[in-house]
């Protein structure tokens, strides 16, 4: 018999080489077009937490002085999504800008229709970059598509002198600059990178909780070099993001066979060809994680995923399915885990699965945190109180 | 399961001419040399595709028709299989570095700007929500969730619609209060995105797929463009 050295699986660890990627670090050449006088990069302010992707490369993820490029879905849908990262902005007094000189990336409108094309999408992107720039703040970006989508049209514009040339002339008649940022950022990454502050300020135990994770397709899939990863989660062979912040709040992630399935949304489907997306939704992901884990909670970090795995679930109940998973994002649990209101902060009300079986859970008294947020309803309504405010919210 | 339709019959068949034009036209593209390599015919693709598991659907069909420039079949999927995608980018697995859904993309736009019907019918119902993107800037707004709108996401779409005015002001963020679109846009801003949409030829497209809804449109924007004093920006 021939004895060959084993290696268990279990105690290989795959340290990434970034000398020997296989794919370029696109921001030299960023720099490069920019002493060429192509360009001018936005530089990630001063206070930046370091944390590698793919291959190995550190990408800084700044701390504060954020442009936060909101979502229509999340705004407009799930607005505590954004209420909650704002939130965790505040606790940290952090210095951020909300700002309303924003568009979304209509990135979203051009993957389910094509109704745009690669000049206009990019002419999009520097358009808004321009005005974080304008104003002294670093673009955060909250959406998964916005994401993956700003990505591609950073790679776009290095590799494509032409594409450079319109967006730059397009720039010149809004009275703006063509300027890219030097590393894209999505919220998910500020919120990993600050997990070890957030875990310090945690009040509210998270141990029994078991949670699933899905990956956004848009966040880990486009550009994959430049996603987060991690050997000490999934042994650097899955993005850590999501699942490393909510192993520091303590929380058990269960995993499941479908994990780099997407959700169902599929951008034209989840308006006008919705049977697909429930369907999906349903069957390959919620069914197989309700079998394979059961978890309390599902966690994602993108505007299409988070409404199509809460939303589908309705249909699927009628249809006698394994469903009734609810469904949040890191920000809300992040902010939960600190204390955050459920109704005033993360605006649980706007998510359809049934979310008290996990706040109870929790030992949180659902009735009485509903009537708190009512009674501010009750004030707007009453005309007493035009809107609820941050110092509402926290009391 | 949908299946996919290789008759011909389901749309208006072309000459081989125009089909190699509309070929020609996805191959013009500047992505084009950086999503085709070859195809190793594993499958990778098909099995980390969601819409191959629901429709009659294949990125390795994709990819292989491309390949072999086999422009008939490449104009059968420019009028069936390409609006099954999901846009999802699973498929960029590929082990020979392809990308179907990018390929996709690329056709989906050449099928969009050449105004096939079947691009038209792939879009129908879709109107409401490009006159929304390009008129605001914003893909959805809060109220567009209306229960004729989505009568599958159940009983709290009714309940979000009665209260959206007061549950909007009771979200903290001073932006967020809006309910035609997503937060507060300056209107700077939207003038801005008006005239990327003039210089780029979008609204070209729009003209394409949809004539009604890009004379809304226009009388939309080219109101406010000459109230911001741009009398000489008009999309005809």
């Amino acid at each position: 018999m021939i004895h060959l050295p084993v290696v268990k699986a279990a105690d290989r660890k795959f340290e990434a080489d970034p000398d020997k990627a296989p794919k370029e670090d696109l921001r030299e050449e960023l720099f490069q077009l920019e002493k060429e006088g192509e360009l001018e990069v936005i530089r990630v302010p001063d206070n930046y937490i370091e944390l590698k992707t793919k291959y190995g490369r550190i990408k800084k993820i700044p701390v504060e002085k954020t442009w936060h490029h909101k979502s229509c879905g999340q705004c407009g849908h799930i607005p505590g999504y954004s209420t909650s990262i704002f939130w965790l902005n505040r606790q940290f007094g952090l210095d951020y800008y909300d700002p309303t000189d924003q568009t979304s990336c209509t990135a979203w409108n051009y993957y389910a229709s094509a109704t745009s094309n690669p000049e206009a999408q990019a002419a999009v992107a520097i358009r808004n970059f321009a005005a974080a720039h304008e104003v002294g703040y670093y673009p955060l970006i909250h959406c998964g598509t916005s994401f993956g989508h700003y990505k591609e049209v950073r790679h776009a514009l290095v590799h494509q002198h032409e594409l450079r040339r319109k967006v730059r002339k397009i720039m010149e008649r809004l009275g703006k600059k063509l300027v890219v940022p030097e590393e894209i950022v999505h919220y998910s990454e500020w919120v990993l990178a600050m997990k070890d502050r957030i875990a310090e300020r945690q009040v509210i135990d998270m141990s029994h909780i078991t949670a699933t994770v899905h990956p956004a397709c848009h966040y880990h899939k486009l550009i994959e070099e430049d996603a987060i990863y991690d050997s000490e989660i999934y042994g650097a062979q899955r993005t850590a993001i999501v699942t490393g912040t909510l192993k520091a709040l303590g929380i058990n992630v269960g995993d499941y066979s479908t994990w780099f399935d997407c959700c169902g949304f599929g951008f034209r489907h989840i308006l006008v060809s919705r049977d697909f997306s429930r369907s999906f939704s349903v069957q390959r992901k919620i069914e197989v994680m309700k079998e394979e884990v059961d978890p309390d909670i599902v966690v994602t970090h993108d505007t299409g995923c988070v409404t199509t795995l809460d939303q589908s679930q309705f249909a699927g109940r009628a249809h006698n399915k394994k469903v009734g998973i609810p469904v949040m994002s890191d920000s809300q649990i992040a902010a939960l885990a600190m204390g955050a209101h459920p109704y005033k902060v993360l605006q649980l009300h706007w998510h359809n699965t049934d979310n008290k079986p996990f706040l109870t859970k929790l030992g949180l008294d659902v009735d009485k945190l509903w009537s708190e947020f009512q009674a501010e309803v009750d004030l707007i309504k009453a005309g007493k109180k035009e809107y609820m405010t941050w110092e509402d919210a926290d009391k | 399961m949908m299946a996919l339709d290789l008759s011909q019959n389901k749309h208006a068949d072309v000459s081989y001419e125009e089909k190699e034009r509309l070929f020609e036209e996805v191959k013009a593209d500047e992505r084009w040399h950086h999503v085709l390599y070859g195809c190793y015919e594993c499958g990778i693709c098909v099995a980390s595709c969601p819409s191959a598991r629901f429709y009659d659907f294949s990125p390795r069909v994709i990819a292989q028709a491309v390949a072999r420039e086999d422009v008939d079949l490449i104009y059968t999927l420019m009028n069936d299989s390409i609006w099954d995608c999901s846009q999802c980018f699973s498929c960029d697995r590929c082990p020979r570095q392809n990308s179907p859904g990018q390929i996709i993309t690329i056709m989906r736009e050449v099928a969009v700007r050449n105004g096939l019907q079947t691009a038209k019918d792939a879009l129908e119902g879709y109107g409401r929500i490009i006159y929304k993107i390009m008129s605001t800037g914003s893909q959805v707004s809060p109220d567009m969730l209306q229960p004729n709108a989505f009568p599958d996401w159940g009983t709290h779409v009714h309940e979000i619609a009665e209260n959206l005015e007061e549950w909007r002001r009771a979200l903290p963020p001073e932006t967020l209060h809006t309910t035609e679109t997503g937060w507060k846009v300056d209107q700077k801003t939207i003038i801005e995105l008006y005239l990327i949409w003039h210089m780029t030829g979008v609204m070209e497209l729009i003209e394409g797929v949809d004539e009604g809804l890009f004379m809304i449109l226009v009388d939309v924007m080219e109101e406010r463009l000459e109230e911001a004093g741009y009398d000489d920006v008009t999309f005809d």
